[in-house]
C-alpha cells in the first residue's frame, strides 16, 4: 500500500464519462430521430472500445487504483474530482461499455416515439453508471448515484409498460430511501475524517458503534439496489414494466452497484460491524436465493418470472461476499459479471418476443421452438447459462459461491442448494414452455425467426458465456490482488478484534 | 502423486478430442440435412463408424500400458476440462460407439415402417447423446464428467418427448425432473465440497487410493459417498428409478438406446467410476461403505425383477428388467474384490449388447405385428421366427446362461461374492436368476409354442424390415461372440483391477 493512485498516460475513465455526455447533448440540440439512433450508436461503440486500452493496460498485480485523476474540486470543503479503477471495479466498467450497445440495438425497432429522448437517457445512463464505479470521492459518487435515478426513472416512466407510472414511482421511492441514509453516512465519515477521498476512508479505526451506525446506513441503500430480501419488491415491478433496454440495464448494472457498494464501502470501511452482521446477512442471502426461486416458479410473466430469478442469482452474489474468503469473493465477483451477461440476454431474449407479439405472458409464447430455430438455439444456451450449466460463465461463479462457503460455512452452502435446484426448475420450465410447449400451443406460424440485428445483438453475449464458463483464469487475474488484500486487511480486523465475527470452520 | 503415476505413462493425444467431436459435429450436418433423409443417415452412420474406428485406435497404446489424456480447457487450479482414455473408459466408449452403427440403421428402419415426424431432430438428438456418452466414457475429472452427464441429460428430452402428445410430455416431465433435479441437488455440493476437501477433482490413475486423504472427516467422505450414489439417478437405483418406465413413451430405438448406452450406462459408469476412483478401494474399506451398498442395490434387483413379472407390456417389463441389471453393476463394484469389480464392468458391456436386442425385437415385433403387450404374442415366434430367437438367446444372457455373454457377468460376480464372504449376495444372485428365467422364458415360450387366441386368425405378418432385422441379429451375434471370447473385453478390466 506505498501508493494508492497510480496515474499515468492518457484519462480514459474521463472520456468514458464525459464521452456519453457529450452524445447526450449533442443529440438534445440536433433533435432529430433519424440521427438519434446511430448517433448513440456510434457513441456506445466508441466508449466500448474505449475500454480496452484500460483492460489492456490495467496492471494486475498492483492493489492500487489505476488510471487515477485526482483534481480539486470544490477545495473549501476538501471535494474533489477523484476517479480511479481497481480489481473490483474495472471488470463492471467493462461490462457497462459492453451491454450499452446492445442496448442501443435492441431499442433499433422496439422504440417508435420519441426517439430522440429515449437515447439521451441511455447516454445519460451510461455517463452516470460508469461515474459509479470509478468516483473515488463521496461526493463524487453520490452525485452519479443519484444522477442514475432520473434518466432511469424516465425510460420506465415514458416508454413503460401499462402499469408505469406505479413501477417507475416504486422504483425512485424505494432508491431515493436508500440513498437518504446513505448521504448520512458519507457526512458522518467526512466529519471524522475530514476527507470525502475514498480510500483515505478505508481501514481505520473506527469505534464500534460509530462502525455498526454507518454498516446500517449503507446496507440499507445497497441492499435495496442488489435487491436482497425483504427490500426487493420494487425490482419485479421495474424490471416488467421498463422497456427491454431499460430492463437489460436495471438487471445487468444496476443490480451491480449494491454488491459492488458492499465490496467497495461496507468491507473496507466497516470491517468489524460487517464481520459482526455476517451471519444475519448470510441468511438473508439464503432467504432471497429460495424465496427468487418460488417466485419465478410460480410466474406467468416471463419478464417477471425473470425478474424474480435474479433475487435467486443476486442472492448467490451476497453470500459469496459475506463468507469472507478468496472463493467466495472470486465467486461473488464473476457471478456480477455473468448475471450481467446471462440475464441482460434472457431480457434482450424476451424483448425480441415481446417485439413480436406483444405479450409478456409465457401462455402466448408457447411452442416457438419450430417456427425461430435461431432464437430458440440462443434462447436454449442462455437459459442453461442461467441454472449454471456446467461450462457455462454461472456454473463457475456459482461452484466458487459454494467452494467458498462449503470451507466457512457448510450449513449456508447446503441451504443454498435448494436455490440452485429451483434455478433449473424454473429455467426448464420456462424453456420446455417456449420451445416445445404442450399439445394444444396456439398457432405460431407467424412468428419469423431472428434476423441479423438481433442475432448480432446475442452473439456476443454467448461469447462471454462460454469464454468465462471455460477460460475464468484471465477475468480472475483482474480481480485477484485487490480481493487477496481486501481479505488480507480483514483477517487482521478478525485477529485484532476476535470476538467478532464467529470463524467456526470444520475444515482446519 | 508421481511414483503412482509413474506405474502407467500418461501420453497427450489429440485424437481423443476428435473422438468427442465426431457425434457432436455428426449432429451439426444431420441437422443441416433436413431435406435429403438419404444423405442424413448416411452421415450418422459414417460419423458412428468413424468414430468406432477413432476409439479402437486407442487399443494398442493401451495394451501398453500408457494411459491418454487431454487437456481442453484449464478452468481454475485443479478444475479443468480434460479427456482421458484408460480401460476403464474404454469398456464404456466401445460399447457406446459400436452400438450407435447399429441403432443408426435399426432406427433408420424403424423410424421410416413408422412414418415418425420429425426424424432430423431424432437424428441429430441421438448423435448428441452418443456424444454426451463418449464424453462421460473419456472424461478425466469429475467436472468433465459432470459436464458430459448434464449434456446427456438435457440432449434426451427431445427424444423422449418424441411424439409431442399428453403422454410424452408428461413422461419427458418426469424424466428431466428427476435427473437435472438429483444432479443439482446432490452433484453439485459433492462436486463443490470434494473440491473444497481437496483442493482438485481430477481421477487418480489407480482405484485403490482415491482423492481423500485418510485425516478427511469420515462422516463427510461418507455423505459426499451418498451423494453421488443418488446424484447420478440415471443408475436407476431405487427409490430415484421412476423416471425410466416413464421414459418407456419414447420411439422404441431411442428406448433401445436409453436403456443399452446413452442414459442408464453414464449412471452406472458414473457412479461405479466415482466409487472407485474418488473414493477408492481402501477409502471405502475403511469406512465400510462397500458391503452396505451392495445389499442396498440388492433390494433393486429383486424388488424391480418382481415388479417386472407383474408387467404384461413388453418394453415395461424391460424397463424394469434393465433397472433391476444396473444394480448389478453397483454391486459388483462394490463388492470391492477383484473378481467382483470384474463381474460388475464387464456386465456393463453385456447387459448392453443383450438389451439392445431386446428392445429391437420388441420394436420389430411393434413394426410388424403392432403388439405391445405380452399376452397378445401368442404364437407370433412362429412367423417371426428370426426376431424371437434372437429374443431368447438375449434372454438367455440376461439370465446368465452360457454360452451368452452374461453368464461370463454372472459367474464373476458369483465367485466375488463367495470372496468377499457374502452369503447374503450370492442368495440375492440367485434369486434374481431365478426371477429372470421367470419374466423372460414365458415371452419366448408364448411366442414359439402359444396358440394364437381363437379368432384373431391374422394373415400377413411376416418378420420386420431387413433394416431392423439385420441390426439386431447383429446385436445378439455380438453378445454370443463374448460369451465364448470374453477375454478381449476382460482385458480393459484387469487393466482397471490391476
Amino acid at each position: 500500500m506505498n501508493q494508492i493512485l497510480i496515474s499515468s498516460g492518457f484519462p480514459w475513465l474521463n472520456v468514458l464519462v464525459a464521452l456519453p455526455l457529450a452524445g447526450a447533448l449533442i443529440l438534445l440540440v440536433l433533435g432529430r430521430d433519424a440521427l438519434a439512433r446511430r448517433l448513440a450508436l456510434a457513441v456506445t461503440i466508441v466508449n466500448a472500445l474505449c475500454t480496452l486500452p484500460l483492460l489492456i493496460g490495467f496492471d494486475r498485480s498492483t492493489t492500487a487504483f489505476q488510471f487515477a485523476h485526482l483534481y480539486a474540486w470544490i477545495p473549501q470543503l476538501r471535494i474533489n474530482y477523484a476517479v480511479g479503477v481497481d480489481g473490483i471495479s474495472i471488470l463492471l466498467v467493462a461490462l457497462t461499455t459492453l451491454i450499452m450497445p446492445l442496448c442501443v440495438l435492441a431499442s433499433w425497432t422496439y422504440i417508435q416515439k420519441r426517439v430522440t429522448a429515449f437515447m439521451v437517457c441511455l447516454l445519460v445512463m451510461e455517463s452516470a453508471m460508469i461515474g459509479v464505479f470509478i468516483a473515488l470521492d463521496f461526493v463524487l459518487f453520490y452525485i452519479f448515484w443519484e444522477f442514475m435515478l432520473i434518466p432511469m426513472y424516465l425510460l420506465i416512466a415514458i416508454w413503460g409498460g401499462p402499469r408505469k407510472s406505479y413501477a417507475s414511482i416504486k422504483f425512485f421511492l424505494y432508491t431515493l430511501a436508500g440513498s437518504v441514509l446513505l448521504l448520512v453516512a458519507i457526512i458522518a465519515l467526512y466529519l471524522h475524517n475530514g476527507t470525502f477521498f475514498i480510500p483515505a476512508m478505508m481501514w481505520r479505526e473506527y469505534g464500534q458503534g460509530f462502525q455498526l451506525l454507518v454498516f446500517l446506513a449503507f446496507f440499507l441503500a445497497f441492499a435495496i439496489k442488489v435487491p436482497m430480501f425483504p427490500f426487493h419488491t420494487w425490482l419485479p415491478a421495474a424490471h416488467v414494466e421498463a422497456p427491454t433496454a431499460g430492463s437489460v440495464l436495471l438487471a445487468s448494472i444496476l443490480l451491480k452497484m449494491g454488491t459492488y457498494g458492499f465490496l467497495r464501502f461496507c468491507l473496507p470501511i466497516t470491517p468489524d460491524a460487517s464481520l459482526m452482521l455476517a451471519t444475519p446477512l448470510l441468511w438473508l442471502s439464503i432467504a432471497g436465493i429460495i424465496y427468487g426461486g418460488f417466485t419465478a416458479l410460480a410466474q406467468q410473466d416471463m419478464k417477471k418470472l425473470i425478474a424474480y430469478s435474479s433475487v435467486g442469482h443476486m442472492g448467490f452474489v451476497t453470500l459469496g461476499i459475506f463468507v469472507f474468503n478468496l472463493h467466495g469473493l472470486q465467486g461473488a465477483m464473476l457471478q456480477m459479471i455473468n448475471h450481467g451477461i446471462t440475464t441482460g440476454a434472457l431480457f434482450l431474449c424476451i424483448g425480441m418476443i415481446y417485439e413480436r407479439n406483444h405479450s409478456r405472458e409465457l401462455a402466448h409464447a408457447v411452442g416457438l421452438g419450430p417456427y425461430m430455430p435461431w432464437f430458440a438455439t440462443f434462447f436454449t444456451l442462455f437459459s442453461l447459462s442461467a441454472f449454471a450449466f456446467p461450462g457455462t460463465n454461472s456454473f463457475i461463479g456459482e461452484f466458487l459461491v459454494l467452494a467458498g462457503s462449503f470451507a466457512r460455512r457448510p450449513e449456508v452452502a447446503l441451504a443454498a442448494i435448494p436455490g440452485a435446484l429451483l434455478a433449473a426448475a424454473y429455467m426448464l420450465r420456462l424453456l420446455q414452455k417456449v420451445i416445445w410447449g404442450g399439445v394444444n400451443n396456439p398457432d405460431q406460424s407467424g412468428m419469423k425467426d431472428l434476423h441479423l440485428r438481433e442475432i448480432l445483438v446475442l452473439t456476443p453475449l454467448l461469447l462471454f458465456v462460454f469464454w468465462i464458463g471455460l477460460g475464468p483464469q484471465p477475468f480472475l487475474d483482474y480481480m485477484n490482488p485487490t480481493l487477496t488484500e481486501l481479505l488480507q486487511h480483514l483477517q487482521q480486523r478478525q485477529q485484532a478484534h476476535p470476538g467478532v465475527g464467529l470463524d467456526w470452520s470444520i475444515f482446519k | 502423486m508421481n511414483e503412482l503415476q509413474a506405474s502407467a505413462a500418461i501420453m497427450e493425444n489429440a485424437f481423443l478430442l476428435i473422438a468427442v467431436l465426431i457425434p457432436l459435429v455428426g449432429s451439426l450436418v444431420v441437422m443441416t440435412l433436413k431435406n435429403n433423409p438419404n444423405l442424413r443417415e448416411f452421415t450418422s452412420f459414417c460419423a458412428a463408424v468413424l468414430l468406432f474406428f477413432v476409439v479402437c485406435s486407442f487399443i494398442p497404446a493401451l495394451k501398453q500400458g500408457q494411459t491418454l489424456v487431454y487437456p481442453i480447457f484449464h478452468l481454475l487450479p485443479g478444475l479443468s476440462i480434460t479427456l482421458r482414455a484408460d480401460g476403464f473408459s474404454m469398456i464404456f466408449a466401445l460399447v457406446a460407439s459400436s452400438l450407435w452403427m447399429i441403432a443408426v440403421f435399426y432406427s433408420l428402419g424403424y423410424m421410416r415402417a413408422h412414418h415418425e415426424p420429425k426424424q432430423t431432430r431424432f437424428n441429430a438428438c441421438f448423435a448428441l447423446a452418443i456424444f454426451g456418452a463418449i464424453g462421460v466414457a473419456f472424461s478425466d475429472n469429475l467436472l468433465t464428467l459432470y459436464l458430459f452427464y448434464e449434456i446427456v441429460s438435457i440432449c434426451t428430452y427431445p427424444l423422449v418427448a418424441h411424439h409431442q402428445d399428453e403422454e410424452s410430455y408428461e413422461g419427458g416431465r418426469k424424466y428431466i425432473i428427476y435427473l437435472t433435479s438429483t444432479a443439482k441437488l446432490f452433484l453439485l455440493p459433492a462436486l463443490a465440497l470434494i473440491y473444497v476437501l481437496t483442493g482438485t477433482l481430477d481421477f487418480p490413475h489407480n482405484i485403490s487410493q482415491g482423492v481423500f486423504s485418510a485425516d478427511a472427516p469420515s462422516w463427510m467422505v461418507v455423505m459426499l459417498y451418498v451423494f453421488c450414489l443418488f446424484g447420478f439417478a440415471k443408475n436407476g437405483i431405487m427409490p430415484l428409478h421412476h423416471w425410466l418406465p416413464g421414459a418407456m413413451v419414447a420411439p422404441t430405438p431411442v428406448s433401445a438406446l436409453l436403456h443399452a448406452v446413452a442414459v442408464v450406462k453414464v449412471g452406472v459408469f458414473s457412479t461405479t467410476r466415482v466409487m472407485l476412483y474418488i473414493f477408492g478401494v481402501d477409502t471405502m474399506q475403511r469406512l465400510n461403505l462397500g458391503i452396505p451398498t451392495a445389499y442396498f442395490v440388492g433390494c433393486t434387483i429383486i424388488l424391480a425383477s418382481v415388479i417386472a413379472l407383474s408387467k404384461d407390456n413388453l418394453k415395461a417389463r424391460l424397463a424394469y428388467s434393465t433397472v433391476s441389471q444396473l444394480s448389478y453393476i453397483i454391486m459388483g463394484v462394490a463388492l470391492l474384490t477383484p473378481h467382483a469389480i470384474a463381474g460388475g464392468l464387464i456386465h456393463i458391456v453385456n447387459h448392453a449388447f443383450a438389451k439392445i436386442t431386446l428392445f429391437f425385437c420388441a420394436g420389430a415385433i411393434y413394426i410388424a405385428a403392432h403388439k405391445k403387450d405380452i399376452s397378445e404374442m401368442s404364437g407370433l415366434g412362429r412367423v417371426m421366427p428370426f426376431t424371437f430367437g434372437a429374443f431368447g438367446v438375449a434372454a438367455l444372457s440376461m439370465i446368465g446362461a452360457p454360452p451368452v455373454a452374461g453368464f461370463v457377468s454372472k459367474w464373476y460376480l458369483l465367485v466375488g461374492s463367495l470372496e468377499a464372504h457374502q452369503i447374503g449376495i450370492l442368495l440375492i444372485l440367485i434369486t434374481s436368476t431365478v426371477l429372470n428365467a421367470g419374466y423372460f422364458a414365458p415371452v419366448v415360450y408364448r411366442g414359439f409354442f402359444g396358440k394364437a387366441p381363437a379368432g384373431t386368425e391374422e394373415s400377413g405378418i411376416r418378420e420386420a424390415p431387413l433394416t431392423m432385422l439385420v441390426p439386431l441379429l447383429l446385436a445378439v451375434a455380438v453378445s454370443v461372440v463374448i460369451g465364448i471370447y470374453p477375454d478381449f473385453m476382460l482385458q480393459f478390466v484387469k487393466m482397471v483391477t490391476g
